[in-house]
């Protein structure tokens, strides 16, 4: 993990986070949820502040957020860019669709463009398999995608 | 609803939302108004209408016409025609593929003829953000009935001569589930709705939630007074926005109607339900790992017994069941067990609902009674295969279940058949698969599914499913041996008989059921290195035909691998040791000279 300086009026937000929740330690996810909908990730500086307010280790912390993959300890890109590989849209090719994004931004599955402006990652099924196969940047979902798409869906942004 | 003439009903599931159904929305309001209509229709945001394939859907009532594909553009239209002048909008009606006829109605399209839709009763005809049209469409009333007429006894007794069995995927029986909560004397007790549905391609606890969250709410507090609980929680996925935003606006609807919190219906009888976010692990839908989740711990299942009835969150009695359950409940107890019982097979009661997905025509949401056949689902009511292509392959019951072919077709769905047929029912996920479909790559992709989600808790599940899924990949390279495949189904066996929890007890059946149904493939891969279905790269070679190819030299310009070469406007080859197998070369031939072998 890098490190990274939070400040006192990151401090103070996470604080805020984990006092809306009583400081108990079984809202520990909710309060996870919550920082990272704030923050955008959870780095370990950010956990030792949770663990030390809802008095839990901050191996438990560290634990849970490793755990599920809802949670990151990386900052995403700009706009987020995440591709289904839910099962109804991997049968309907999705595969080629997310080599096609790899070769065009320049980076693989987990990464961020250097310039912070793209990340790529994938999740299991949107919910939308009438439309496979799909994928979602920022909260617009591009659907019925084919891999020659891709390089127009990117010159929206 | 009475009060308006028209009623405009858009589907506001996630893949019509998807689809700019939100905009169609606001763009019918507009245009309502524009043309001084809005005394005379009103517009309903509804859950979702199932065929998700032509989505965005508009229905409208009382004429029932049903309209696929509808765009914000077509909104003046349908006002102009529809609304105004009665005439129906011929161009945006369904087109039946077998007659070449627009159907009006959706009774007489064949994706929805030969569905029964009992827990998807209201989805699509409801507002889910307004209370008022769950109760016009009897929402509360089960409630009311056994709040005052009644024992819990008695309900336990309805569901249980019902035979309503859990529609999680494991099918115990929820009747019985519920009287072995109900005898646990520790207090406090809780009632918890699964909505972790991990499963992918899977959306019908979604769409139920999206759709009509009151009847959830509603059978939990049924359960909740059955048991003798006093506080509900829904585990429901952070992936889901819109359920938790209409579960959230549902609770709060309910509390103001006094139909949760204390004294329901002036019973006497406390009930009040929270939410609890998933956080995306798939094993969370396993009971046990699921209660150690909304503990805010880390989601690892643990032995059973003890069951979560005896000893479940924060060690009190807890009794766990699934969305779809849930919504099955009330209108059980308004119709009587007799009624449900007599839908379906001997075992297997009611209906299920199927996430319908794959190289099918009608992708979709659907319900069915049990006994249906698997050729009905796939080719009636899903309209057969995508592109006339070829029927492989059906897979049910996600990463948990198995994949089914043709001879499987007939088979009736009930819990029984399909685990005798090497699958699962699971939660409802199906999803079709054609001959260009590898079905060694699909176990291989379903076990990397599974070794990302497995918890590491047990060894069966966290270094049995990863030494599988390296000779998958060894196979999808063309490095395997037939002693791989032998070794393969003994790994499937022994991490069968001794993982830990349901997740890694049948995280080996993609893998058997594909061993079983597809043997010849497999020994295709590894005897002459051929994938049959031309998916798995390192067994593909692609060939430049001489008697086609001009010698245009596209190819050989967008090669990245400087594999190509030749003479201008003479034939060109490819050196199979520089080629990576991009498909490039494939893409910009105009001639169609470069196939795949």
């Amino acid at each position: 993990m890098n490190k990274i300086e939070i400040n006192d009026c990151t401090i103070k937000k996470v604080n805020d986070i984990c006092e809306k929740f009583g400081n108990k330690s079984g809202e520990l996810i909710n309060v996870l949820h919550e920082t990272q909908n704030t923050l955008g990730y959870l780095p370990e500086e950010v956990q030792k502040v949770v663990a030390q307010n809802l008095n839990v280790p901050l191996v438990k912390v560290y634990g849970v957020v490793s755990f599920y993959s809802f949670f990151t300890m990386k900052p995403k890109g700009e706009h987020p860019i995440s591709l289904c590989l839910g099962t109804a849209c991997y049968v309907r090719g999705a595969e080629n669709v997310l080599r096609e994004f790899e070769k065009e931004l320049g980076i693989k599955v987990g990464e961020v463009t250097p310039d912070g402006k793209f990340s790529l990652d994938c999740l299991r099924c949107l919910g939308c398999c009438g439309l496979a196969p799909v994928c979602m940047i920022g909260d617009k979902v591009y659907g019925r995608l084919e891999p020659k798409m891709v390089k127009e869906i990117l010159a929206e942004y | 609803m009475a009060e308006y003439k028209n009623y405009i009903l858009v589907c506001g599931g996630t893949g019509c939302r998807a689809s700019r159904s939100s905009e169609l929305v606001e763009e019918l309001n507009k245009q309502l108004k524009i043309y001084q209509l809005e005394n005379d229709a009103k517009v309903l945001t509804t859950g979702c209408f199932g065929f998700c394939e032509k989505g965005p859907n508009v229905k409208i009532i009382p004429d029932n016409t049903f309209y696929t594909r509808v765009k914000p553009e077509d909104a003046e239209e349908i006002v102009k025609e529809h609304i105004l002048k009665g005439r129906k909008v011929q161009r945006l009606l369904y087109l039946d593929p077998d007659t070449n006829k627009h159907i009006s109605d959706d009774k007489h399209m064949e994706f929805y003829k030969k569905q029964v839709r009992i827990a998807l009763r209201n989805c699509g005809f409801i507002d889910p953000e307004n209370i008022k049209e769950s109760i016009e469409r009897d929402g509360y009333a089960a409630l009311g009935k056994v709040l005052t007429e009644l024992t819990p006894e008695q309900t336990i007794d309805i569901i249980l001569k019902s035979g309503l069995r859990g529609r999680g995927g494991a099918g115990f029986p929820t009747g019985k589930k519920w009287a072995i909560a109900s005898k646990s004397v520790a207090k406090p007790k809780y009632v918890i709705c699964n909505a972790d549905e991990g499963d992918p391609g899977a959306f019908m606890d979604r769409s139920i939630l999206e759709g009509d969250p009151h009847s959830v709410l509603e059978a939990m507090a049924i359960c909740g007074y059955c048991i003798g609980a006093e506080h509900g929680l829904i585990y429901v996925r952070a992936e889901y926005p819109l359920a938790i935003h209409r579960l959230q606006v549902a609770i709060k609807q309910a509390r103001e109607y006094g139909l949760l919190g204390n004294d329901i219906m002036g019973s006497g009888f406390n009930f009040d339900v929270e939410l609890r976010y998933g956080a995306g692990a798939f094993v969370c839908g396993e009971e046990t790992a699921l209660i150690h989740s909304m503990e805010g711990k880390r989601g690892e299942p643990t032995l059973k017994p003890p069951f979560p009835a005896v000893h479940g969150y924060l060690g009190q009695p807890s009794n766990v069941n699934n969305v779809e359950t849930f919504a099955n409940v009330p209108i059980i107890i308004l119709k009587g067990a007799d009624w449900f019982s007599s839908i379906g097979t001997a075992t297997s009661k009611g209906t299920k609902v199927f996430a319908l997905a794959g190289k099918i025509n009608n992708v979709g949401l659907i319900e069915v009674p049990m006994g249906t056949t698997l050729r009905e689902v796939i080719f009636d009511i899903g309209g057969g295969m995508k592109n006339g292509k070829k029927f492989k392959a059906v897979q049910t019951g996600g990463p948990s279940g198995g994949c089914l072919t043709e001879k499987h077709l007939d088979v009736p769905i009930d819990y029984d058949n399909l685990k005798a047929a090497g699958s699962i029912m699971g939660s409802g996920g199906m999803i079709v698969m054609d001959e260009d479909n590898c079905m060694v790559a699909v176990a291989k992709f379903y076990l990397e599914f599974i070794v990302g989600e497995s918890c590491g808790k047990c060894s069966p599940c966290r270094i049995g499913n990863m030494r599988m899924l390296e000779i998958l990949t060894k196979i999808c390279d063309g490095k395997g041996t037939m002693d791989d495949l032998y070794e393969l189904r003994d790994l499937a066996h022994v991490i069968k008989d001794t993982a830990l929890c349901g997740l890694g007890q049948t995280s080996p059946n993609p893998v058997l059921s594909t061993l079983d149904n597809f043997w010849d493939e497999y020994v295709a891969h590894v005897r002459d290195h051929k994938c049959p279905a031309g998916v798995c790269k390192n067994l593909m070679e692609y060939h430049i035909d001489p008697a086609i190819c001009v010698g245009c030299g596209a190819c050989q310009r967008n090669c990245p691998a400087d594999a190509i070469s030749g003479e201008k406007r003479a034939p060109h080859t490819i050196d199979q040791s520089k080629c990576i197998k991009c498909g490039t070369c494939r893409e910009k031939c105009k001639f169609g000279a470069i196939s795949i072998q």
